[in-house]
């Protein structure tokens, strides 16, 4: 079975869609170690799943709803919500501006 | 009273508070005692609860009022690092969240807190529960207390070593493949996972939410019972959990054998590089459980092989979004905090859901477990139960990890099909090898806890596997 | 170039009304709520959250959807829509992916042509980003109170071929939404967005051309909407006479409506590649919705406006009239309390105010539809005396000028003392003017 190459501009595509800071180091190791990876996973086409239907939960429950109810047990106050960040002010949280409006 | 307070377990522990041998506020005394003077070298509490004095008076207060009126009243617990917890820091031992402090209680602290508990401390773990070893901890692995020289499994290493080390005499773990069951081999102790969606999740920081299961490491399978019966059971917080009835399961290990019971020997699991001296081992328990009146049969499962596959997919691409929220913003700090064994599987699992991949690895993967499930339930009708080692070997060395991509993933083979299907399991010691301890694996059908319980009580009275590091015995 | 061909999807965007959030029980109503004081574990994304669904929710998207003539899926689920904002909690958005609850519906504009509506699903909300300077950095402030509220997206194709149609369909579904209660959809206050996509077909020599798509967003008026989906056209069409750039996968583009300047702008993607990387959400079950649940939730449905109006049409009505009066409550009331009189002169008469709705229709209703004496015989006795006794007026008819006939009804209405039927007597009129010599 051919080995999967995973390159390092794969591992930075994959760095950017998980918001994650990656080092150039970074970049060759996981690419090294994703395509190992990959390999192990590749196993599974060993198994034949034609007309197998996915799996996706193993305690077959349904329609687990809540009815349309305010719970106030739940609601944090406003500095408990914000009890969790350094950065906040007058109630909001803070982050710096990252998306820019351009105009033409 | 012949045994030291540390040597009781919890159901002797409630016997004696009954008794009015010692008083709750002497047991907190005795653990905080014994956690300052070994948990320095152990690593084992990350924090430890400063107001638990306090709470054991309270508590104190309430059994000369009333007596004992509940289940865990006085039972001291040390708790993992991810179940979010008021008043003490929750990091899944990771910087990111350093020092967070919970805004609400998991459901399964809260049950154990209504139950009478009190919390000793949290414990150390594989950072975000990625491993088994607890060697991905940003802060420092925990040691064997076995060997200072070996780890302790993972990923809830912390609270098997506090019940190895009798630092706790009852632990709160929580497994997504194998981490209760392989530490507590590790570390020679009592594991029970129940089935998925038998313990309510919420509030435990997800790490595979298909999978999850939150559950008791104890000093013997009884103990599990009990911590079961109090934390188990439907939590409108969780869509996931299971709405069938929960049975005080520590009231109904009453079998005295198991005549009429068929036991299934797993022959994939003796792994052809598994060293003799563990099979030999896990060939001695299933003829033991047929001594004790099981029939007892080789069964062949599908090689555990691909259920590595299988779990590293669906593990990874739920990791890579559940963690997606730790961004610094509302709680913690930046992503860039992440460990290295945090960000390989982030970015694997954001690899296997991207475009192009997701029917090749994600939807594959699912269709797979399907198979996987279908395989058990078959089993399950002819078997109660199936057995095989909980790992491969004995606790491995400290630094195993090391270059090592898929240590987690590779090492809980044996554990990972079950953990996939949502089964229940017990752990439980089953002899030494190199002196140090090897666990079995008892594991049944979904929603079979009782009967799997009993299984592992019937065994556990018929042998002399419960044991504790001669060091930490003083 | 010739004739370009607007093609524009849209895709709305209706908060629910409901009491509580999506996935757990914070208020739902967030307008003008002090910043973070309606969130909890789940909508702000605390670590071990969990989401369980709203029952209510569920049931108006069915509503929505069956409102819409759509198909309502037997089982359905929630799917992730991972990306990173810092309006997103989570880190994902729970929506629904590759089974939503509706599908295939329609709506039907005015002129007979349908609009078809590819889906309906539920989603949550996101929190709020309000852009200012702190200490003189560029800085977001989020309030998460509205993350978590119900969202219920529309769908439809690219079927509408004008600005006009897109305004005409934008406010049937506005009109729907409201009319089933599951959303007071006040556009001001965000509770209906729209986002059109707008592409161009451009026929030359060589065949058809179809100009890169774009996505409109920020609109929050239907004159706005119309506004900028002109603009676009316009830009559009420029463009590919300018670039000849057509449509390929990965070259849409998402472009704001400045209001002011009247114009649209491009904004930078919130990512540099929109892999969603949807995959089934796996903290909550799937939804089995059984026939019978979709029809008691179709029956409670009240009348939907284009239902009103094809039974006003069918019991006689004008359509003119029906369409102002579906939306009439208490006309519709007077309509249905009144089936024994002309269903369609009743309507007119109260669309002509010429009845008083809140006084007594029957007396109202004889009066305006008293039908004369009709009987000629009688009558003509009454006409031939008008004619003798105004033989001026005659003689004036009679030279062409006929609008004395009027004067000529006039006097026989007296002599009757309204009693005779205007028509009649007019034709009786007719007959003798025309006849005699």
């Amino acid at each position: 079975m051919a080995k999967t190459t995973i390159t390092t501009s794969d591992v930075a595509k994959v760095g950017v869609l998980a918001n994650l800071p990656i080092t150039d180091e970074e970049k060759k190791l996981f690419a090294d170690q994703f395509s190992a990876t990959i390999d192990v996973v590749d196993q599974l086409n060993e198994i034949d799943t034609t007309g197998v239907i996915p799996t996706s939960q193993v305690n077959h429950l349904e329609n687990v709803t809540r009815p349309d109810v305010v719970d106030k047990d739940r609601i944090l106050t406003q500095q408990q919500a914000l009890s969790g960040s350094k950065n906040v002010h007058k109630g909001f949280f803070v982050v710096k501006q990252i998306l820019e409006k351009d105009s033409e | 009273m012949n045994k030291q307070i540390h040597e009781l377990s919890v159901v002797e522990l409630l016997h004696g508070l009954e008794d009015k041998l010692f008083s709750v506020t002497d047991i907190v005394h005795h653990y905080l005692d014994r956690i300052a003077r070994y948990n320095p070298e152990l690593n084992i509490y990350l924090h430890v609860n400063e107001k638990a004095i306090d709470q054991a008076k309270a508590i104190d207060a309430e059994i000369k009022k009333d007596g004992l009126t509940k289940p865990l009243q006085g039972i001291p617990f040390a708790v993992k690092d991810n179940f979010l917890t008021v008043g003490l820091p929750t990091t899944a031992s990771s910087k990111v969240l350093e020092d967070y402090y919970p805004q609400y209680e998991s459901t399964v602290t809260k049950r154990l807190l209504a139950a009478g508990a009190i919390i000793l401390g949290k414990t150390n773990m594989d950072a975000w529960a990625h491993g088994s070893s607890t060697e991905t901890s940003q802060f420092g692995p925990t040691l064997n207390p076995w060997d200072l020289g070996r780890l302790p499994g993972g990923s809830s290493g912390g609270s098997a070593a506090a019940v190895a080390a009798q630092l706790a005499p009852v632990a709160i773990g929580s497994e997504t493949a194998g981490s209760i069951r392989q530490p507590a081999a590790w570390c020679g102790v009592t594991g029970f996972k129940g089935s998925y969606g038998r313990v309510s999740r919420y509030g435990v920081i997800a790490m595979a939410s298909s999978t999850d299961s939150p559950g008791p490491i104890a000093q013997n399978i009884t103990d599990a019972a009990l911590v079961t019966s109090v934390i188990a059971g439907q939590d409108q917080y969780d869509g996931t959990s299971s709405p069938k009835e929960v049975e005080q399961y520590h009231k109904l290990l009453n079998r005295k054998d198991l005549k009429g019971m068929k036991i299934g020997l797993v022959k994939g699991y003796l792994l052809p590089t598994m060293r003799t001296e563990v099979k030999t081992l896990i060939q001695n328990a299933a003829k033991k459980l047929e001594s004790l009146g099981a029939t007892v049969e080789e069964i062949s499962l599908m090689d555990p092989k691909y259920a590595i596959g299988v779990y590293t997919v669906i593990q990874r691409s739920e990791v890579s979004s559940n963690l997606a929220r730790f961004d610094g913003i509302r709680y913690g700090h930046g992503r860039e905090n992440f460990g290295e064994e945090a960000k390989r599987r982030i970015m694997l699992g954001t690899y296997t859901l991207s475009a192009g991949y997701y029917d090749a690895y994600y939807k594959k993967a699912m269709a797979v477990r399907t198979k996987i499930v279908e395989e058990f339930e078959n089993a399950f009708k002819t078997y109660d139960a199936i057995i095989g080692a909980v790992s491969p070997g004995p606790a491995l060395k400290l630094g195993a990890t090391k270059n090592e991509p898929m240590f987690g993933e590779m090492e809980d083979i044996l554990v990972e099909p079950s953990s996939i299907a949502g089964l229940t399991s017990a752990g439980v010691p089953c002899g030494f090898v190199d002196d140090l301890p090897i666990g079995l694996q008892i594991t049944g059908n979904q929603f079979e806890e009782t009967k799997i319980m009993n299984i592992a009580k019937v065994y556990q009275d018929a042998t002399d596997f419960v044991k504790f590091p001669e060091k930490y015995q003083k | 170039m010739n004739n370009p061909t607007p093609i524009i999807g849209l895709e709305v965007h209706v908060e629910l009304t409901t009491k509580s959030k999506m996935f757990c029980g914070c208020p739902a109503d967030h307008f003008g709520k002090d910043p973070n004081t309606q969130t909890c574990p789940v909508c702000l994304g605390l670590p071990g959250a969990l989401p369980v669904p709203n029952q209510q929710a569920i049931e108006d998207t069915i509503k929505i959807g069956l409102a819409l003539n759509c198909e309502i899926n037997e089982v359905s689920h929630f799917d992730r829509k991972n990306y990173f904002y810092p309006d997103l909690a989570k880190g994902y958005q729970i929506s629904q992916y590759d089974q939503p609850f509706c599908h295939d519906g329609f709506v039907t504009l005015d002129s007979g042509k349908k609009i078809r509506i590819e889906r309906v699903h539920l989603e949550e909300d996101t929190g709020k980003l309000q852009h200012t300077v702190l200490g003189g950095e560029k800085v977001s402030l989020i309030d998460f109170n509205r993350s978590g509220v119900p969202l219920v997206e529309i769908v439809s194709h690219p079927d509408i071929s004008s600005s006009a149609e897109a305004k005409e369909y934008l406010k049937k579904i506005h009109q729907i939404v409201k009319e089933i209660k599951v959303t007071t959809a006040d556009l001001e206050k965000g509770q209906m967005r729209l986002e059109p996509t707008v592409n161009v077909k451009i026929t030359d020599e060589k065949g058809g051309h179809f100009t890169p798509l774009v996505e409109l967003k920020n609109i929050n008026s239907f004159n706005f909407a119309t506004l900028a989906i002109d603009y676009e056209i316009s830009r559009l069409t420029t463009e590919f006479e300018k670039t000849g750039l057509e449509k390929e996968g990965g070259n849409k583009t998402t472009r704001g409506y400045d209001s002011v300047k009247k114009l649209t702008f491009p904004q930078r993607q919130k990512e540099e590649a929109n892999d969603y990387r949807y995959f089934p959400e796996p903290d909550i079950p799937p939804l089995r919705i059984s026939k019978s649940v979709v029809e008691k939730i179709r029956a409670d449905l009240p009348q939907l406006p284009d239902v009103i109006i094809a039974d006003l049409i069918s019991a006689g009505v004008k359509p003119a009239d029906a369409k102002i009066l579906s939306k009439d409550a208490a006309a519709l009331t007077i309509l249905k309390a009144n089936p024994d009189l002309d269903t369609g002169k009743l309507a007119s008469f109260i669309v002509n105010k010429k009845v008083d709705i809140s006084s007594n229709i029957n007396e109202q209703y004889s009066k305006l539809t008293q039908v004369g004496e009709t009987d000629t015989a009688k009558l003509s006795n009454f006409v031939d005396e008008v004619l003798t006794a105004n033989p001026k007026v005659v003689e004036e008819y009679k030279k062409g000028k006929v609008g004395v006939l009027g004067f000529l009804i006039g006097q026989v209405m007296k002599l009757s003392q309204g009693k005779a039927d205007p028509k009649t007597v007019s034709s009786l009129l007719l007959e003798k003017l025309s006849g005699s010599q």
